[in-house]
């Protein structure tokens, strides 16, 4: 099973694959794969020759200081960072076992196949809740009740149905900050993506909120490859399967959480997720 | 707070000095006065306009003369419906063909060009405003009408089956070419303004959009267009003022022919161009001149609606960002 990335246009076969995927059977998940990846803003070297791989069905969280490159990272891997003047990339970014950079690949493929939700909740703010979801498949040429069925299913997945099951019509601006987080979420894998990459999901929620955010990604992790950029200790070590620790650029460590934080082999990492420094 | 704001007050060193104070006042009293100055103007323009108007109102009636088809200086009858219905259809042409090619510049120099050559293109369009009106009329006349001739008779010989644009055999000046006129004199002004505000879009709901999946074209239409369409509405409503009220390179190309042509190519008039045109040989006629004035008139209400229009798309566009 490959996700096809090279035309616009689904293949039979790829169409029944998205609607079992779409379905309650539980797809077996895509591996990401990052070889020697480096980054650059003009002449900034951003990421540093990264080595990592995404398991699937799993969640790994990317932690480090600000500025570490852990946005610069994530983008690279849905080939966001190609949308700032003067950015370069090199390396390679494996989604199973085709390279997201090759000439053959399209873009917008990419995308859709790696779904991204970002630090600040961004839905559009002229559409309504239901056009902020259905935006994503409508690209694609979703209509009608398959449009529909589409929006109940993503807003189910983002545990958002019921809040909003009955003001469908009403703007995305007018809900909460959490409700909005999820909003997008919900548009982020409307598209179904094989892979949700999140940068910092909750860093601008309040406890209660993050707290959903986190049980949501639990449950997201079934069908899809999660990475989550975070800033907070805790939510790392709550929520991932693994850990990736970068300090300036370079990956310094990556494991299971669990020794990530309790035993790790770099000094480095012990000082970080001790909070010795930040 | 209230203990802390009086010993602050009462400290000698923070108290301001009534000196201190004169520029801010003085300041406050100049920009009153001249707000209230320009609002007088205005008042003052509207209330003299009608008053040197009113014999054409009194032999006309104002609805009579607003909407009679009959613009005759010889027999001294003055109905301004040809100059109306000129005036909105050179500014119609002006908006249909003027508003798009402001928003593609617009959106071309916003996200499609290269870097570099943002800077550059923005000052070229800018420049076409610095060009004075009558270079534009001039160049209509000796340029566009006998270039575009055969195009417009081509156009309409196709388009035959289209009521007032088809089948028509086409004047030299005429309601297009004035509109053509007007679409360009109205770019500037309507592309700077597009220009910013769709600089407003915040990249969030760009890379939202993108994100998804969306092509260069798609992300326009799902971030930037929805966003600025407000926006842009009142831009199109300020350059829909600005093709109204433009005088001297109409008259040059609409061939002021005081009736209401029967076609797009046919040839017309405008309220601003026959007011040009016929106030030095008014000078010695009270009704005549009475009645360019009521046209005045006419186009200052017409102006003002447009632009009150304008404003209200504006101010819904700031209550939703
Ligand atoms: N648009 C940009 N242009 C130039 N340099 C940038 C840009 N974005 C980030 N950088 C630089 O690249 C480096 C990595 O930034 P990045 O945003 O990836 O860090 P981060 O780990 O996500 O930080 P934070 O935790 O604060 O979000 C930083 O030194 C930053 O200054
Ligand atoms: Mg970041």
């Amino acid at each position: 099973m490959t996700v096809s990335l090279s035309t616009h246009a689904e293949t039979p076969l790829e169409q029944k694959r998205r609607f079992e995927h779409g379905g309650t059977t539980m797809a077996a998940g895509h591996r990401v794969s990052l070889k020697n990846l480096s980054a650059w803003y003009e002449d900034q070297h951003a990421v540093k020759g990264v080595d990592l791989d995404f398991e699937p069905n799993k969640v790994t969280a990317i932690i480090g200081p600000s500025g570490c490159g852990k946005s610069t990272l994530l983008r690279c891997i849905n080939r966001m960072h190609e949308e700032i003047p003067g950015t370069r990339v090199e390396g390679e970014v494996l989604l199973d076992d085709q390279a997201l950079y090759s000439d053959a690949v399209d873009v917008t493929a990419v995308r859709r196949a790696i779904g991204m939700v970002f630090q600040k909740p961004n839905p559009f703010p002229t559409m309504s809740i239901f056009d902020n979801v259905a935006a994503g498949p409508r690209l694609s040429g979703t209509k009608g009740g398959d449009l529909r069925e589409r929006v109940e299913r993503s807003l189910r997945s983002a545990a958002l149905w019921d809040e909003v099951k009955d003001r469908l019509n009403q703007p995305g601006i007018g809900l909460s900050g959490g409700q909005q987080q999820r909003l997008c979420i919900a548009r982020a894998i409307s598209v179904e993506p094989e892979v949700v990459l999140m940068d910092e999901p909750a860093s601008a929620l309040d406890p209660a909120s993050t707290l959903r955010i986190e049980e949501l990604v639990e449950e997201l992790k079934t069908r899809y490859t999660i990475v989550i950029v975070t800033h907070n200790m805790q939510q790392a070590a709550r929520a991932s399967d693994t850990t990736a620790f970068m300090l300036d650029g370079e990956l310094i460590e990556a494991g299971p959480t669990e020794k990530i934080f309790t035993k790790p082999d770099d000094e480095r990492t012990e000082r970080y997720v001790s909070g010795k420094f930040g | 707070m209230a203990a802390s704001a009086a010993a602050i007050s009462q400290s000698g060193s923070l108290r301001g000095s009534p000196l201190s104070r004169l520029p801010d006042r003085a300041l406050r009293i100049v920009l009153t006065a001249l707000a209230v100055a320009i609002l007088t103007l205005i008042a003052f323009f509207f209330i003299r306009l009608y008053v040197e108007a009113r014999p054409a109102f009194a032999r006309f009636g104002v609805f009579g003369f607003t909407f009679n088809n009959d613009w005759d200086v010889s027999r001294n009858v003055f109905g301004a419906l040809p100059l109306v219905v000129g005036t909105l259809i050179t500014a119609a042409v002006a908006l249909i063909i003027g508003v798009p090619v402001a928003i593609a510049a617009a959106l071309f120099v916003t996200e499609l060009c290269p870097r570099r050559a943002r800077g550059p293109l923005t000052i070229m369009l800018d420049l076409l405003a610095a060009v004075p009106s009558v270079v534009y009329g001039l160049w209509g006349v000796f340029v566009l009408i006998p270039k575009l001739k055969p195009a417009e008779q081509w156009v309409t010989d196709k388009l035959h089956f289209i009521p007032f644009i088809g089948g028509a055999s086409v004047a030299g000046p005429n309601y297009f070419i004035g509109g053509l006129i007007l679409a360009i004199m109205i770019l500037p002004i309507v592309s700077a303004i597009t220009r910013e505000v769709m600089a407003t879009v915040p990249a969030d709901h760009k890379e939202a959009a993108l994100a998804l999946g969306a092509t260069r074209w798609e992300m326009i239409r799902t971030a930037i267009l929805p966003y600025s369409r407000a926006g842009i509405t009142g831009a199109a409503m300020l350059g829909l003022g600005r093709a109204i009220g433009e005088t001297i390179a109409v008259t040059l190309v609409i061939g002021n022919a005081p009736r209401i042509g029967s076609h797009l190519f046919d040839q017309g008039y405008t309220l601003a161009a026959v007011i040009a045109n016929e106030f030095g040989e008014a000078a010695n006629n009270p009704i005549h001149r009475a009645a360019l004035i009521a046209a005045g008139l006419v186009l200052f209400v017409l102006t003002l609606l447009v632009n009150a229009a304008a404003r209200v798309f504006i101010n819904r566009r700031t209550a939703l960002a």
